[in-house]
């Protein structure tokens, strides 16, 4: 029980006569705030070694994305000398030269961008037609559940990289902006459009579960409207596992996009990418290794930064993994 | 007339005569694969401005649902209103549109529960959900309704309101989140407050304090206020009429010291001599034998005959009153006294002084 409730009790009992208030010790009104869920969730994320690693690692990528000149220790990503072609690292170019002679550490810096512009475009896709979809699905129940459920089976039964890859592959020859151009727009729109499903599941599952709680029949006792239940009592109960879910998904669609563009549907030259360097790098895997080694090692640690976070995340909103 | 004047003080009503709620004939089932539970079974009743009434009777007796149906808060389906009328202010609700009823939600009727914490909502802090009342009806603005609850706070004696405005529904005590709810439900004058038992889950000082708070905002309000419990102490406290409530229906009805001084129902008499008395030290306490009936299998004709200790069958009943054929109908006994009971007058009798 908390010091508050202790108060409270005391109150309660001097009010009801059955102690004095005389006696009663003089607390500091100013104490500090207590906890709420997502207070409570930080306090454990601070503790959690993992939600640093990854937070770092992310803050790292978040900031190559944004200012690539300072990591490329100003280097120029296009401005190519043939011969420096396959240049091994050095101490002037920690990661050496590609192909085509241009600086590579300043490639793969470069490469966090499109990376990162995919991965949070597309979680925010997903999360919005997931949240919509499923919280309406959830609420409303019956015939709209019954539809949106199966829509939802229809496209999970579209693999993910299979379904973008296609999507992708048709997307130039149809009329639809965006999806005509290939660019990190198209990607991340495949990659969520074949991706919502999971976050759908999760929401409609959360929605559902605290519908039926008393404080939703006491908000209809009182006169909210339907609307007002589903975004203001039942949505915010109902985000947290998905608030976990995207963080994991934005790795996830980071190695999915970096998986496309490898597979040549993804982004096209000359937009710089991990995927797009890995595909050229593999050619010459025994003459210069560093050429697939760095942007996989680079991919990897920003997908583990993403899933680790996530991980923790989850950890900390489960108050029975508490301590 | 669509709009129902819900801006005038109850007081004000009191004088018009009107009843502010009547329920009539209600009845609710729950149809659900197994078959079909009949939950209640023909309720009536009547409320006015500054009246108490106290429907009593043990878990399953239908108490709770004909208070959601009144409130509309059914699970539907399984819940099928499929009988009677509830009228408010002269308006049946059951035949308004949704947002119509939706609108005499919380000026109109409102209500608090058993469960304080889990009828408020964790994530947001008690001030704010007081102040939505106000936002979603009144749209009043963050600013103004949250100095709404914090006089809400203060009127239902929260001490240090002005602190504990902002804080969380888990860092109140039982007590204090059962006032939370409390100033929730009145914030916008009801005119009806459903109380579906506010203190089966705090302890008895507690307990005291909400009834004597109830009672006190009732005084000041003249709002109706219709108390649903199975506490016979709370009952007799703060009530003024009763209705006992046996599988789904009214088995008496009376005001509270006629009914629990001179029961004219076998259950109602029932209920009373399980009462531990003082007095008795060291007797054995009379309990009603057998269970509750099932819902869904309701006894023919008397509810209650399985475990009446007045039943009548066969050739020793009155031609017309046989207990597990004819069904008693809620009838006078006694002026301001109403029992459904063949032979009531005979359980009046045993008990007489």
């Amino acid at each position: 029980m908390t010091d508050q409730q202790q108060l409270d009790l005391r109150k309660d009992a001097v009010e009801a006569g059955t102690t004095t208030g005389l006696a009663s010790p003089s607390v500091d009104v100013t104490q500090e705030r207590q906890n709420s869920l997502w207070s409570d969730a930080w306090g454990d994320l601070r503790r959690n070694p993992f939600f640093w690693i990854g937070a770092v690692l992310g803050l790292v990528f978040l900031l190559m994305a944004l200012v690539p000149q300072v990591f490329a220790r100003g280097a120029d990503p296009r401005a190519c000398d043939l011969g420096n072609s396959r240049g091994l690292p050095s101490a002037d170019h920690w990661f050496g030269f590609d192909t085509q002679g241009c600086d590579y550490l300043a490639n793969v810096v470069y490469g966090a961008r499109n990376s990162l512009i995919i991965g949070v475009i597309a979680v925010l896709v997903i999360l919005l037609l997931g949240v919509v979809v499923g919280a309406v699905a959830g609420y409303y129940g019956g015939l709209t559940d019954g539809i949106l459920a199966r829509l939802a089976d229809i496209f999970y039964a579209l693999p993910l990289i299979l379904g973008a890859l296609v999507l992708l592959r048709v997307g130039p020859s149809t009329g639809i902006p965006v999806i005509n151009s290939r660019g990190p727009g198209a990607v991340a729109i495949a990659l969520a459009l074949f991706g919502w499903m999971t976050a759908m599941r999760l929401v409609r599952s959360q929605v559902i579960a605290v519908k039926s709680s008393d404080y939703v029949a006491a908000a209809r006792a009182m006169g909210a409207s339907s609307r007002r239940i589903l975004v203001r009592h039942i949505l915010p109960n109902a985000v947290a596992p998905v608030l976990v879910y995207a963080t994991i998904t934005i790795g996830v669609i980071i190695a999915a996009e970096a998986t496309l563009t490898y597979l040549g549907v993804g982004l096209q030259r000359p937009a710089i990418s991990w995927g797009l360097q890995i595909e050229a790098g593999q050619d010459s895997i025994r003459t210069a290794p560093h050429l697939v080694l760095f942007p996989s090692l680079i991919l990897t640690m920003t997908v583990m930064a993403f899933v680790m976070m996530g991980d923790a995340l989850r950890d900390a909103l489960d108050p029975r993994q508490r301590a | 007339m669509t709009n129902l004047d819900l801006t005038k003080p109850t007081a004000e009503l009191a004088a018009q005569g009107t009843p502010l709620l009547e329920v009539d004939d209600l009845r609710v089932e729950f149809r659900t694969r197994s078959g079909v539970v009949k939950a209640v079974n023909g309720v009536s009743y009547s409320l006015g401005a500054g009246e108490t009434l106290a429907i009593l009777g043990e878990s399953g007796s239908g108490k709770s649902v004909s208070a959601q149906a009144i409130m509309g808060i059914l699970e539907t389906p399984p819940a099928v209103i499929s009988g009677g009328g509830i009228w408010f202010q002269g308006r049946n609700v059951l035949e308004m549109s949704a947002e119509d009823q939706r609108r005499i939600r919380g000026p109109g009727i409102s209500m608090i529960f058993q469960d304080a914490l889990s009828s408020l909502n964790p994530v947001y802090s008690v001030g704010f959900q007081i102040g939505e009342m106000f936002r979603a009806h009144r749209g009043m603005s963050r600013k103004a309704a949250r100095a709404k609850a914090v006089e809400l706070m203060d009127r239902v004696r929260i001490p240090a309101a002005a602190r504990r405005v902002d804080d969380y529904p888990h860092q109140f005590s039982g007590g204090m989140r059962q006032r939370v709810m409390i100033a929730m439900a009145i914030a916008l004058d009801p005119r009806i407050l459903i109380a579906d038992e506010p203190t089966t889950a705090l302890d008895v000082t507690v307990q005291a304090q909400v009834m004597d708070l109830l009672k006190d905002l009732q005084q000041e309000t003249g709002m109706g206020l219709i108390l649903i419990t199975h506490d016979l102490g709370v009952v007799n406290e703060v009530a003024d009429d009763v209705a006992v409530m046996y599988a789904g229906e009214i088995v008496e009805r009376g005001t509270v010291d006629d009914v629990f001084s001179r029961p004219s129902h076998p259950y109602t008499d029932g209920l009373m001599s399980s009462v531990p008395q003082v007095e008795a030290k060291g007797g054995r306490l009379r309990p009603i034998v057998g269970q509750p009936p099932n819902l869904a299998d309701i006894p023919s004709g008397c509810p209650f005959h399985p475990r009446c200790s007045h039943r009548r069958l066969g050739a020793e009943a009155a031609p017309g009153r046989e207990c597990s054929t004819d069904v008693p109908p809620l009838r006078l006994v006694v002026p301001g006294r109403e029992a459904a009971c063949h032979y009531s007058e005979e359980v009046l009798g045993v008990r007489a002084p």
